[in-house]
């Protein structure tokens, strides 16, 4: 007997650090890739991942994350104290968006282009946008619709739902 | 190793069906390739397919969608349009190239 093949994946988008962010996008283009149906939601500090004013400055968090590393992933533990200077986070960032313009994973905007191009499809979370105060407007031209939770479901049916 | 008979030649495939040997692999093989995969091949196949056996070719490895739109010979929808259900491992196939094992 062969396992039934994954073909529908709907990915909750719940962090808006960049190591909070980049999961949900690569397993959305990746299911786009391997010919699945991908639906991503956006929801709380998520959402910055598509606000057209805020996605170009998704940053890593260098404050409380003790696997996090300096000058690279085999270097010294970051201790949170100087993890919180100023310019910190942004220089992680660089560095970080360097080396993965190297191996082709876009920055936020382009991937999010790509990921609709490529037929996926973005939703952002009707309970947030409330208590953010956001409209349509706010929202890059890639995102379909703001859902409730139970449409997110509804849209979910036969679907692996992945929280991230 | 298995061998597959395809378009009328004994070629080496692994046992998803990709070509191990890409010396094998003839225009002909490829068509017949697509047609099993359901797809009916066109000049846009053909320009995307040369690309990415150029880039074999020259690099070792196959380019990621990113490099490949980037080129300008396809872009991303289009490519999606042209090899439905999985862009990378049809175009791949058909081309008789490895099965893509990057994550992006």
């Amino acid at each position: 007997m062969t396992d039934e093949k994954i073909k529908k994946v709907s990915i909750v988008v719940s962090r808006g650090s960049l190591e909070g962010v980049y999961p949900g996008l690569i397993m959305a283009n990746g299911a786009r890739m391997e010919g699945m149906e991908a639906n991503l939601f956006f929801t709380f500090f998520g959402l910055y991942a598509v606000l057209d004013k805020y996605m170009d400055n998704i940053k890593i968090a260098t404050v409380g994350n003790p696997a996090m590393r300096v000058p690279d992933a085999k270097g010294f533990p970051l201790p949170t104290l100087l993890g919180a200077l100023p310019g910190m986070s942004a220089f992680a960032t660089w560095m970080m968006n360097k080396t993965m313009d190297k191996l082709d994973i876009p920055p936020v905007r382009e991937f999010i282009e790509m990921i609709s191009a490529a037929g996926g499809k973005l939703y952002a979370c009707k309970a947030t946008v409330d208590m953010f105060d956001l409209t349509m407007d706010d929202f890059c031209p890639e995102v379909d619709k703001v859902l409730t939770v139970g449409e997110f479901y509804e849209m979910s049916a036969g679907a692996q739902i992945i929280f991230t | 190793m298995a061998t597959k008979n395809i378009a009328g030649v004994d070629v080496n495939v692994n046992e998803e069906g990709y070509l191990t040997d890409h010396s094998q692999w003839t225009r002909e093989i490829g068509e017949a390739i697509a047609k099993e995969e359901g797809i009916e091949l066109t000049e846009s196949h053909w320009k995307v397919m040369e690309f990415l056996q150029k880039e074999v070719k020259e690099n070792g490895a196959l380019p990621t969608i990113r490099r490949l739109t980037k080129s300008g010979v396809v872009d991303t929808k289009t490519l999606y349009q042209l090899f439905p259900d999985g862009p990378m491992k049809k175009a791949s196939k058909i081309a008789g190239l490895e099965k893509p094992a990057s994550c992006v």
